[in-house]
């Protein structure tokens, strides 16, 4: 069975290179929705691998990226109260807000845990039931479901120490967003895999239909990431602007039904603002009524604060594939990983990490072989 | 945040408010919730997103990829005499 390495081959990705060669007749804009896929192209130097008629642009799929300023903040003031243990994916600990992070409040003697899934929160709120557990309920359709299952069991369990800090964004209105706008340059989508292994793919249709731009369902893998890129161009040379599926080892045209269930059951639709995009309507999931007790927001009267983003840093334009990494003044010198302006730069999917961790001397670097990384 | 990572079910149980299984990662075994994959079975290949399950990677679909390549292998051999 074919999982991870064969979907590495360096072999099969020269192929496709070759085949994405023969078909190109014009030059071809083409946005990668998702961080994953990003942080796979820059790595494995997939975009080097394509004719230069072809230009990939990275899109504002990375849930950690464009989680706003202000819930940050949320999150920084809910971790720094004395009874509060808040649980996070770990990649959110590092995302800077006005003056600190969550590893800062975490070193000043916070209670800030990394888990691995929600239902690790759960957990530890029922092991430690005098301690208020919060989860930072970040994401994309894709944790959806786990964030969802994790609010019907505490209530269920009846658990009074338990809340979701829940800044859930949903994948086609930020889609239909990018399209819509004046500048657009997007001519093909590839949309992200996993966030239609759950929802299937049917909300992309009258998107396609609409800006008439083809929308491929693409997976991770270097051979995933090209067969995509493929299928998107084949569309765009015979002029066709269809919704297709590249990714049908994992996505069935229905998504996951029970998980889709489990998401209305817990969630509604909400306006939700993005980082660097603004708000945008119907875009991100809020909990229901009769989960609304388990809302830390509430719980903890949080109110709304308006915070600006840091001046210097574009990653807004970044997300919406109009300013690359290297364009940004800041890039590398007072923005790098390690000191970072921007969520772009500081989630290890984020558009500016990954030009940074692979591609620092840009253009000094020699296409690499697909084979040669390996995660 | 949106990776899924395969790996391979050797183990399922009912326990308390859903089904879990026992996930296989290269090895390292991992309790994961199959909630919201109720048809998953020992043996099955799933992809797994925040400790959730959720889909079993098709094989014949798996399979279908390397047909095309190979289609198109063929193809470019025909084009260069
Ligand atoms: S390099 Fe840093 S400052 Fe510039 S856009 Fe990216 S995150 Fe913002």
């Amino acid at each position: 069975m074919r999982f991870v390495s064969e979907y590495r081959d360096a072999a099969a990705c020269q192929q496709l290179a070759q085949a994405i060669e023969r078909l190109v007749t014009r030059p071809w804009t083409i946005m990668e929705v998702c961080g994953g896929q990003t942080h796979a192209i820059v790595k494995f130097g997939l975009d080097q691998l394509l004719p230069p008629q072809v230009t990939l642009i990275h899109g504002p799929g990375c849930p950690v990226c464009v989680t706003p300023l202000e819930m940050i903040e949320k999150a920084l003031q809910l971790a720094a109260r004395p009874e509060v243990t808040f649980c996070s994916f770990g990649d959110m600990l590092r995302v800077p807000g006005c003056s600190q992070d969550l590893l800062a409040v975490k070193a000043s003697g916070g209670d800030v845990r990394v888990v691995y899934s929600p239902l690790d929160a759960v957990q530890l709120a029922r092991d430690e039931p005098d301690r208020e557990v919060v989860f930072f309920a970040v994401g994309f359709e894709t944790t959806a479901p786990a964030n969802a299952m994790a609010a019907v069991q505490a209530h269920e369990l009846g658990l009074p120490n338990f809340s979701l800090l829940v800044s859930h964004v949903l994948v086609p209105p930020a889609v239909e967003s990018l399209l819509s706008a004046p500048d657009c340059r997007i001519e093909g989508l590839l949309a992200a895999g996993h966030v239609c292994t759950v929802m299937g793919c049917h909300e992309y249709e009258p998107l396609a239909a609409r800006y008439h731009v083809p929308i491929v369902v693409t997976g991770f893998e270097p051979v995933d990431i090209l067969q995509g890129v493929h299928a998107c161009l084949r569309q765009l040379e015979e002029g066709r602007a269809e919704v297709e599926n590249a990714y049908a080892r994992s996505v069935r045209p229905e998504g996951n039904q029970p998980a889709q269930e489990l998401i209305r059951e817990v969630f509604e639709v909400v306006p939700r603002k993005w980082r660097g995009l603004g708000e945008i309507p119907r875009s991100g999931l809020g909990l229901r009524e009769p989960y609304a007790a388990l809302d830390a927001e509430r719980r903890f009267g949080l109110t709304d604060t308006d915070v600006p983003e840091p001046e210097a840093c574009l990653s807004g334009q970044v997300l919406q594939g109009l300013t690359r990494p290297m364009d940004c003044p800041a890039f590398g010198r007072e923005c790098t990983p390690e000191h970072p302006l921007g969520a772009t730069m500081v989630s290890s999917e984020g558009t500016c990490a990954a030009y940074y961790h692979y591609r620092r001397q840009r253009g000094l670097q020699s296409p690499r072989s697909p084979a040669e990384g390996s995660a | 945040m949106c990776l899924a990572v395969p790996g391979q079910i050797v183990e399922t149980a009912e326990e308390g408010l859903a089904r879990t299984a026992r996930v296989s990662f290269g090895g390292l075994v991992k309790q994961i919730s199959l909630a919201v994959l109720p048809e998953a079975r020992v043996g099955d290949y799933v992809m797994v997103h925040a400790g959730f399950a959720i889909s079993v990677v098709d094989e014949a679909e798996a399979a279908e990829v390397w047909g095309v390549l190979e289609q198109m292998a063929a193809l470019a051999e025909e084009e260069t005499p």
